[in-house]
C-alpha cells in the first residue's frame, strides 16, 4: 500500500482530540482505514480535502499540543504519524546533561565539535569565543587544558534514583510502543552448532587473565556486523523507502541493575577486532551501569544485538528499536543432541533469531542473513 | 558488364541501401529501440550518394545531424551505424553520440554536428591543417539551408576564401529550416548568390539526380584541390519525411510532399533512367533489393546483439587520460 | 634564472614553442602586424611569417572553430582570443565542439587545441572588457582551464597545455602582463591540475588564482604585521581543481577565505566553498568566506571599479572576520 483516498473527516478545526481518537477515514486498496491520533491537542487545520488521494506519510492535519504555540503536522496518512514526544531511547540519555543546553543546539564549529569528542570535553561547559559565542578549536583546547579532567564530562546533575528509573521506563515505553505501532515485525530463527566457536574461544582464552578473555557475545556482535555488510537493508532505516546507513554501529543491549535496559552503540563494529570489541563492550557495560554513557552512544546504533544467554533462556525475539529495522537475538549456549555426518553427538548449540521490519526486508532475506551469521561463526579465526 | 553499367548499379544500390536502412530506422524507432532525435534523409539520398562518389578517400567530410547516409556511403558499416543508434558499444561512437553524432575517423568522417552551422568552422580548420601540412585533400562540408542564416556560415566562407582553403561547401537545400520555409528565413532565397560576397564561385545542382550531383562534385572537387580555394554547391533537394520523428508537419502542404514524392523521387527517377538505358533488369533490381535487405537485417542483428558500454566507463573519453576530477 | 615580465614570459614561451614544433601556429585578432592586443606576440610575425602567425578576421566563433578543426587535422594551434568578453562569441565552438568531440565520438577524436585569452578588470575598461568569466569555462567537462599568475607559470603552462592532448584554455589576467618575476626556462613543467602553496601560514587559508593572487599576497604580508599567519594557495588550474591541495591547506588552518574576481553568485569561489562543505566540514573552525566582485557590470569610473572588484582591504577584513574571537 502506498497511497489512499481521504474519505471523511471525523473532527473539524477547533475540536479537541485525545490520543487514540479516530480523526479521519482513508480508503485504501486494503479497505477503509481509520486514522488515529497519537497525541492530545486541538485540531488546528485540516491539510487534505476529502476525495484527495495522498501517498502514505502525507501529513493530513495540524494538531496543536497543549502548551504548543505553533501546531505541527500530525495525524499522517495511515499510521506513519509524526512522532509524539521523541522516543527517549534515541534522544534522552539516562544521564544526560539535563537542564543544560543540549549539545547540538550550541554554536560549535564542526572542527571544534570533533575535537571535543576526541578530548571528551563536554561542550555544555565551554565558553565560546567566536562570532556569536561560537565555540572554536581554541576554546576546546583551552577547556581541555584548564583543569585537566575537571572540565571533561562533568558529573551530570544528580537525579533522584526513582526519577531516573521512571524516566528510563518512560523512554523504553515510548520507543517500544512506537516500534510495535509502526513497525510490522517478522521473525525468523535457527539453531546453530557453535562447537568450533567454543573450542576456538577456549583455546584463545586459555592462559589469558580474565580482562583479556573473549566472551561468545562479542563473536556474535562481530558476526552480525560482518553479515550486515552483505545485507545493508537490515542495517538501514525506513524513510518512505529503505535508506542504508553508511556505517555499522551495533547497539549492545545491556540490562541495568535495578531494572531497565540500554543498547549503546559499538561503533563500526564490523571493522574492529574481537579484542577491541571486547574492550569496548566492557567499557560500555561499565559506564552504562554507572550512568555515564555519551549521548551519541544512545543514538548512533544502526542495529541491535541482544544476548540473553546469561539469563538462561534459549530464544529471544526482540522488539526492533526504531529507527533501526532489525534486532538480532542470541540465546543461551546449550548442549543438545546434534546430528552431524549421520552421528548423534552432544554439541553446543545456540539459537539465533531475527526480528525485523517487514517494510524494509522480507523473511527470505532475513533467513539468508541468519545463514550468513552461521557461516561466519563457523570460522571464528576470521572474525 | 560494362564499367558504366557496374557504376550505375552501384549508385542504385547505394541509394536503395540508404532508403531501406532509414525505413528500418523509423521502424526501430517505433519499437523504442532507437530513441532521441531521429532525422531521416529519405528523399535526399541522391545528394550524399552523388557527393560521396565524387570525393576521394583522403578528403575530409563534415556533416550535419541528418547524416546516416553520409556515414554509410563514406564506408562506415551499417552495423556500426545501427548499433550507434541503439546506443551500443559496437556503435561507431560507442553509443555516446546516437543518430546525430556519427563519427568515423578511419573514413575521415568528422561528425555528425547537431548545432546548425557549427560544423562549418571545424571544416575550415581541417582544410587549414591540410594546407599547412601540404596534404592534397579537400574538406567537404555539408549543411542545410537553415545554416545559411547563421553567422558562422558567413564567417566560415569569409575565412576560407581569405586564406584560400580547400573547402567544398555543400548546401543541401531542402527548402525548410526545420519547419520554416526558405522564403520565410532568407531575404535572398537563391543561396548560390551568397558566396559571391566572399569571392567564392558557386553553382546550383539538381539534388534529385544522383548523376548530376556526382558529376558536379567530381568536377568541382578537382578544382578545389588543385586551386586550393573554396567552392560552393547549392544542391536542390527535398525531404520526404518529417524533420524528426513525431513532427506533425503543420508547416507544409501534404500535396507539396506528395508532388515531390511522386514526381521527383531520386530512386524511382534513377531506376527509370537505368531502364531507359537498358542497363537494369527486373532481376537485377530484385537482387539489389535482396542484397540491401540482408545488409539491413545484419545491421539490426548486430545492433540488437551488441553489448552496452559499461556504466563504469561513463567518464571515459571526456579527456584523453581519465583523471580524478571533482 | 632571469627576471621577466609576464608578457615577456608568454612571448618567449610562444617563440620557443614555434621553434620547437612545426605543428604549432598562432592565430587570432591582431596577433601579427599589431603584435597582439597586449603585445604578447610582438615580433613573432617577422620571425615566423604569416603562415604561422595568422591575423584573423573578427570572427571569434569561426577562428576558434578553425582551431578545433586544425587540431583535429594534426596541427597544434594556439588561438588567441583578445579577451574573455569576446570569447562569448565562440562559446558554441568551445562548449559544443571542443569539449564534446572526444567523448561524443567514442574516443575517436581528440582536440589538442590551446586557447589563450585575457581576463579580468582593473584598467577602467568598463563592462564589456573587464569581466572574469573563467569560472564559466571551468564549469564545462571536456576542456581544461588554467590561470597562470606568475611569469614562471605563464611560460610553463603554455608548454603543459601544448603537450596536453585535450583542449586547454589559458586565462591571463590583464593586470598581470606588466608584472615581473623570476623565470627559469629549464624548470620542470607545471602539471595541469596542481595548485601551489605560495606562502605558508597556519591560521587561515587564502585560496585564489590569477589576478587575485597578488592581492592575496599583499594582504597576507599586511596581516603578518598584526601577527596573523595566512597561507596563500594559488589554484593555478581551475579545471581540474586540485582537491588535495584545497583540503590540505584547510585541514592545516581550519579557516578559509576564497578570493575570486568573478561575481559571487555561481562563482568558482562557490565551487571551492562547496568542496570544503562536502569534504572538509569537520576541519572548519569558522564559516568559509568569499571575496568576489560585486554583483554589477564592472563600471568605468575608477572609484566605482575599485569598489566593484576585490581589493586587498576586502581580503584583510574577511580574514579578520573569520578570525574574530581568536587570540
Amino acid at each position: 500500500m502506498t497511497s489512499g483516498v481521504l474519505t471523511s473527516w471525523l473532527k473539524q478545526p477547533g475540536d479537541s482530540v485525545r490520543r487514540g481518537d479516530i480523526i479521519a477515514e482513508v480508503e485504501t486498496d486494503k479497505g477503509i482505514i481509520e486514522v488515529e491520533v497519537y497525541s492530545d491537542g486541538l485540531v488546528e487545520e485540516l491539510l487534505v480535502e476529502p476525495g484527495v488521494k495522498v501517498p502514505v506519510g502525507t501529513p493530513l492535519a495540524k494538531i496543536r499540543e497543549p502548551g504548543e504555540t505553533q501546531a505541527r503536522p500530525e495525524a499522517s496518512a495511515m499510521s506513519s504519524a509524526t512522532q509524539a514526544p521523541a522516543p527517549a531511547l534515541e534522544s534522552a540519555p539516562v544521564s544526560g546533561a539535563s537542564g543544560a543546553v543540549p549539545p547540538d543546539r550550541l554554536r560549535v564549529s564542526p572542527a571544534a565539535r570533533r575535537l571535543a569528542r576526541e578530548l571528551e570535553v563536554d561542550l555544555a561547559g565551554v565558553q565560546g569565543s567566536g562570532r556569536g559565542g561560537a565555540i572554536q578549536l581554541d576554546d576546546i583546547r583551552a577547556a581541555s587544558d584548564r583543569v585537566g579532567s575537571n572540565a571533561r564530562a562533568p558529573a551530570p546533575p544528580a537525579l533522584e534514583p526513582a526519577d531516573t528509573k521512571a524516566r528510563m521506563r518512560a523512554a523504553i515505553a515510548a520507543a517500544m510502543s512506537r516500534s510495535k505501532r509502526e513497525i510490522p515485525h517478522y521473525y525468523v530463527s535457527t539453531s546453530l552448532d557453535v562447537s568450533t566457536l567454543s573450542a576456538w574461544l577456549d583455546a584463545h582464552n586459555a592462559g589469558r587473565p580474565p580482562p583479556e578473555r573473549l566472551i561468545p557475545g562479542v563473536a556474535f556482535v562481530k558476526a552480525t556486523a560482518l553479515a550486515l555488510r552483505e545485507f545493508p537493508d537490515l542495517n538501514g532505516r525506513w524513510e518512505q523507502g529503505v535508506v542504508h546507513n553508511p556505517e555499522i554501529h551495533v547497539g549492545a543491549a545491556i540490562a541495568l541493575r535495578g531494572g531497565g535496559l540500554v543498547a549503546p552503540a559499538l561503533h563500526s563494529a564490523d571493522t574492529k577486532s574481537l579484542g577491541q570489541l571486547m574492550i569496548d563492550f566492557r567499557d560500555l557495560v561499565e559506564r552504562a551501569r554507572r550512568g555515564q554513557l555519551r549521548s551519541s552512544e544512545f543514538t548512533d546504533a544502526t542495529v541491535t544485538v541482544t544476548s540473553m544467554g546469561e539469563r538462561g533462556v534459549e530464544t529471544v525475539f526482540g522488539v526492533v528499536n526504531p529507527p533501526q529495522v532489525a534486532i538480532v537475538g542470541f540465546g543461551k549456549i546449550v548442549e543438545r543432541p546434534w546430528v552431524r555426518s549421520g552421528e548423534i553427538r552432544a554439541t553446543p548449540v545456540v539459537t539465533v533469531s531475527l526480528s525485523a521490519d517487514h517494510r524494509v526486508s522480507d523473511g527470505h532475506q532475513g533467513a539468508m542473513f541468519l545463514n550468513r551469521i552461521e557461516s561466519l561463526l563457523q570460522e571464528p579465526g576470521a572474525l | 558488364m560494362t564499367d558504366a553499367k557496374r557504376h550505375g548499379l552501384g549508385l542504385l544500390r547505394q541509394l536503395i541501401l540508404v532508403r531501406r536502412f532509414e525505413e528500418k530506422c523509423a521502424e526501430m524507432y517505433s519499437l523504442g529501440k532507437i530513441r532521441g532525435f531521429l532525422h531521416l534523409y529519405i528523399g535526399e539520398e541522391a545528394v550524399a550518394v552523388g557527393a560521396m562518389n565524387g570525393l576521394a578517400p583522403e578528403d575530409n567530410v563534415v556533416a550535419t545531424y541528418r547524416e546516416h547516409g553520409h556515414a554509410l556511403l563514406r564506408g562506415t558499416s551499417p552495423e556500426a551505424v545501427m548499433a550507434e543508434m541503439f546506443g551500443k558499444q559496437n556503435g561507431c561512437s560507442r553509443g555516446r553520440g546516437g543518430s546525430m553524432h556519427l563519427f568515423d575517423v578511419e573514413h575521415r568522417l568528422y561528425g555528425g554536428h547537431a548545432i546548425v552551422g557549427g560544423g562549418l568552422p571545424v571544416a575550415v580548420g581541417l582544410a587549414l591543417a591540410d594546407k599547412l601540412r601540404g596534404r592534397k585533400a579537400l574538406t567537404a562540408c555539408f549543411f542545410g539551408d537553415g545554416a545559411v542564416d547563421e553567422g558562422e556560415f558567413h564567417e566560415s566562407l569569409n575565412l576560407a576564401a581569405l586564406w584560400k582553403l580547400p573547402v567544398l561547401f555543400v548546401c543541401e537545400n531542402n527548402r525548410y529550416a526545420m519547419g520554416t520555409a526558405l522564403e520565410r528565413h532568407e531575404s535572398v532565397t537563391d543561396l548560390s548568390r551568397k558566396p559571391a560576397a566572399y569571392g567564392i564561385s558557386a553553382e546550383h545542382v539538381d539534388g534529385m539526380s544522383v548523376r548530376a550531383v556526382e558529376q558536379a562534385v567530381r568536377r568541382v572537387a578537382e578544382r578545389v584541390r588543385e586551386e586550393q580555394r573554396p567552392y560552393f554547391l547549392e544542391v536542390m533537394t527535398y525531404r520526404f519525411r518529417a524533420h524528426s520523428m513525431y513532427d506533425a508537419e503543420l508547416y507544409r502542404d501534404k500535396a507539396e510532399v506528395e508532388d515531390w514524392k511522386s514526381h521527383h523521387d531520386p530512386i524511382a527517377g534513377f531506376i527509370a533512367e537505368l531502364r531507359a538505358e537498358d542497363v537494369l533488369s527486373d532481376a537485377e533490381l530484385a537482387d539489389i533489393e535482396a542484397d540491401v535487405a540482408r545488409a539491413v537485417e545484419a545491421a539490426v542483428r548486430a545492433a540488437e546483439e551488441g553489448p552496452l558500454e559499461p556504466v563504469a566507463d561513463l567518464l571515459k573519453d571526456v579527456y584523453t587520460e581519465q583523471q580524478g576530477l571533482a | 634564472m632571469t627576471t621577466k615580465t609576464y608578457r615577456e614570459a608568454m612571448h618567449d614561451a610562444l617563440e620557443r614553442a614555434l621553434h620547437e614544433d612545426p605543428r604549432v601556429f598562432l592565430m587570432g585578432e591582431d596577433v601579427g602586424r599589431y603584435g597582439g592586443a597586449y603585445g604578447v606576440s610582438k615580433g613573432l610575425l617577422a620571425e615566423f611569417g604569416p603562415e604561422r602567425i595568422r591575423d584573423t578576421p573578427l570572427c571569434e566563433s569561426t577562428f576558434v572553430g578553425a582551431g578545433i578543426g586544425a587540431a583535429l587535422g594534426g596541427m597544434r594551434p594556439i588561438v588567441e582570443v583578445m579577451t574573455v568578453n569576446f570569447s562569448l562569441l565562440a562559446l558554441d565552438q568551445v562548449v559544443n565542439n571542443a569539449a564534446t568531440l572526444r567523448h561524443m565520438s567514442g574516443g575517436q577524436l581528440s582536440v589538442p587545441l590551446v586557447v589563450r585569452m585575457a581576463t579580468g578588470g582593473g584598467k577602467q575598461l568598463a563592462a564589456q572588457h573587464s569581466h572574469s568569466l573563467e569560472g564559466w569555462y571551468a564549469h564545462v567537462p571536456g576542456i581544461k582551464v588554467l590561470s597562470p599568475a606568475t611569469p614562471q607559470d605563464a611560460y610553463g603552462m603554455l608548454f603543459a597545455a601544448l603537450q596536453d592532448p585535450d583542449p586547454v584554455f589559458i586565462f591571463e589576467h590583464q593586470l598581470l602582463y606588466a608584472t615581473e618575476g623570476e623565470l627559469d626556462v629549464d624548470a620542470p613543467l607545471p602539471r595541469i591540475g596542481e595548485a601551489k602553496v605560495v606562502r605558508e601560514g597556519d591560521q587561515i587559508s587564502l585560496i585564489t588564482y590569477g589576478g587575485s593572487l597578488h592581492k592575496c599576497l599583499t594582504a597576507a604580508a599586511e596581516l603578518e604585521r598584526s601577527g596573523i599567519r595566512a597561507e596563500v594557495l594559488d589554484l593555478r588550474s581551475l579545471r581540474p581543481l586540485d582537491l588535495d591541495a584545497i583540503l590540505a591547506t584547510v585541514s592545516k588552518t581550519h579557516r578559509a577565505v576564497i578570493v575570486d574576481e568573478g561575481w559571487k553568485t555561481g562563482s568558482l569561489a562557490g565551487e571551492v566553498a562547496a568542496i570544503l562543505a562536502e569534504r572538509a566540514l569537520y576541519e572548519l573552525d569558522a564559516p568559509v568566506l568569499r571575496v568576489c566582485s560585486e554583483e554589477v557590470p564592472i563600471p568605468y569610473a575608477k572609484h566605482l571599479e575599485d569598489e566593484a572588484l576585490p581589493q586587498v582591504s576586502d581580503i584583510v577584513i574577511a580574514v579578520r572576520q573569520s578570525l574574530e574571537g581568536r587570540g
